[in-house]
């Protein structure tokens, strides 16, 4: 049986896959829950380099925009358009086809600094 | 991500004494996300959940949709309702509004603005002329904003000579019922409903309530507005909710109808500091009022009428997908702010971003092309007609 894939999270409701040192970044199913019906993403430009909890790409609700950081540092080298094409998908699968941009990560290992998926569980029981 | 400013961070302690509407326990049973409007705990939205979910699926885009497709029931009981009764009421009333109320029929409601001594709105509301009391005596029939409803109340109070009564009924419920479907609701618990005509004011029993209805609403759908005793507003609620025509909608499709419909909300659009001229509302003037220059506020209102504003409200159609909130600054072809949205998002029925917004009157023409600055960047944009989905009042 193959391992679970490792997602790691952040505060902000952001999740995070790596693979080598690419980071795929889309946002938790909590938080398309919280936002409700999307209707219009905004994605940071390729070759940008961003930082640590930097507000990188927007997603907006019906009621309301919101700012999705960038849960570490790195270049984006991807971004998806399907999402910038259908924001609806965020809704539908928020943890698969709906991610919103990949990063070169300027350190890879500062991914194991983010919660795991027991750890954000517990976190979104604080709230 | 960051919440959504509209929705209290989870974190944050429930505001201290937070009123509820008679539908609080109804609202939560179906569903309801509560967040704090108006000092009110009211329903932003629905997570449907068994039957009801196999008539929407919920959420504002559903609830919106559901609403132009059948019928919605919108908890409007935060709003304030009060009773202006005595003898020359409807003088005494006309002292404080913009409105010819002499003139309003017995059962016909009218749209109207309190205005002050600057011209500026100090509220809009809904005014209608019951039957007389058993002495004969004027009975008016007042529904206010939420958020103003205090000030409102003490303002009107104020002017009140002796024999002049307000009365605030917090006692009261108040629910909208809109849409295509809502007249063969209210028809099949009570008849006579269906031959109201737009802005008709009548009593009716439902359920076996007894209510004041009007036909009117905020969404830019034929519909009604229904007054009953808090008491028995949940009695009512589930039999409206009997009818599988209908859902319950919150405060986010209730928003977006009337951005759809044009119509403005009062703290956003209009405010202590626009006039009704500016603000596209010279038709709520009565033509006996502007001869006579007798309202709050005439003098100014007046210039801005033969002089022609500084500034218009107008629809504002973004090109993109992006939505513009309130607040996003609207520039001329040539890069000069040229005024602010003031109430802007997407459009359910449009699918696609739509706002309103005051610009300086050079630039308020039908097709004029616009920027509108969201983020940084400038998006293109272009002056449009409103309403942005035509009206289908009953006439």
């Amino acid at each position: 049986m193959p391992a679970a894939p490792d997602i790691r999270y952040t505060r902000d409701h952001e999740w995070v896959s790596l693979d080598g040192d690419v980071a795929t970044i889309g946002i938790t199913d909590h938080a398309q829950e919280a936002l409700g019906d999307i209707v219009f993403v905004e994605l940071p430009e390729p070759e940008r380099a961003v930082t640590e909890g930097e507000a990188c790409a927007v997603v907006e609700s019906v009621k309301a925009a919101s700012d999705v950081y960038a849960p570490l540092s790195g270049k984006v080298v991807e971004i998806n358009q399907a999402v910038i094409d259908d924001p609806a998908l965020v809704n539908g699968d928020p943890m698969g086809g709906a991610w919103f941009f990949r990063l070169e990560l300027d350190e890879p290992e500062a991914f194991d600094a983010l919660m795991d998926e027991a750890a954000y569980a517990e976190y979104l029981e604080t709230l | 991500m960051s919440p959504p400013p509209d929705e209290p961070a989870a974190t944050l302690p429930t505001p201290p004494a937070l009123a509820t509407t008679p539908l609080d326990a109804w609202h939560r049973r179906l569903g309801a996300r509560m967040v704090p409007f108006a000092g009110y705990a009211m329903p932003v939205q629905y997570d449907f959940a068994g039957e009801m979910a196999a008539r929407c699926r919920g959420g504002v885009l559903g609830e919106h949709l559901h609403c132009r497709a059948q019928a919605a029931l919108f908890d409007v009981s935060h709003m304030g309702q009060a009773w202006i009764t005595g003898a020359g009421a409807d003088a005494v009333l006309e002292t404080l509004v913009v409105g010819d109320i002499a003139g309003l029929r017995e059962g016909r409601q009218r749209y109207s603005l309190l205005t002050n001594d600057q011209g500026g709105i100090l509220d809009d509301l809904m005014i209608a002329r019951a039957a007389p009391g058993a002495d004969g005596t004027q009975r008016l029939f007042l529904v206010v904003n939420a958020a103003n409803k205090e000030a409102d109340f003490a303002h009107i109070a104020a002017h009140l000579p002796p024999g002049v009564t307000l009365t605030p009924l917090p006692a009261r419920a108040l629910v909208a019922v809109q849409g295509p479907a809502a007249a063969a609701i209210l028809g099949a618990l009570d008849p006579a409903t269906a031959a109201l005509p737009f802005l008709g004011f009548a009593t009716a029993r439902l359920a076996g309530i007894d209510c004041l209805i009007s036909r009117s609403g905020y969404t830019g759908e034929d519909g009604f507005e229904i007054s009953c005793p808090a008491e028995q507003a949940e009695a009512l609620a589930d039999a409206l909710l009997g009818f599988s025509a209908l859902i319950p909608a919150g405060l986010g499709a209730r928003d977006s109808l009337r951005l759809e419909a044009g119509l403005c909300l009062h703290g956003n659009d209009i405010d202590p500091a626009t006039n009704p001229i500016e603000a596209g509302l010279t038709w709520t003037i009565g033509k006996r009022r502007r001869m006579a220059a007798d309202f709050p506020g005439a003098g100014p209102i007046l210039a801005a009428l033969a002089e022609g504003p500084a500034r218009l409200r107008v629809g504002i159609r973004p090109e993109g997908r992006a939505p513009a909130r309130a607040g996003t600054a609207i520039l001329n072809e040539a890069g000069e702010t040229v005024g602010t949205i003031t109430s802007g998002g997407f459009s359910p029925s449009l699918s696609a971003p739509i706002a309103m917004g005051y610009v300086r009157r050079d630039a308020a023409g039908d097709g004029t092309k616009l920027w509108l600055s969201v983020r940084g960047q400038r998006l293109p944009a272009q002056v449009v007609p409103m309403p942005f989905v035509p009206h289908r009042y009953i006439r």
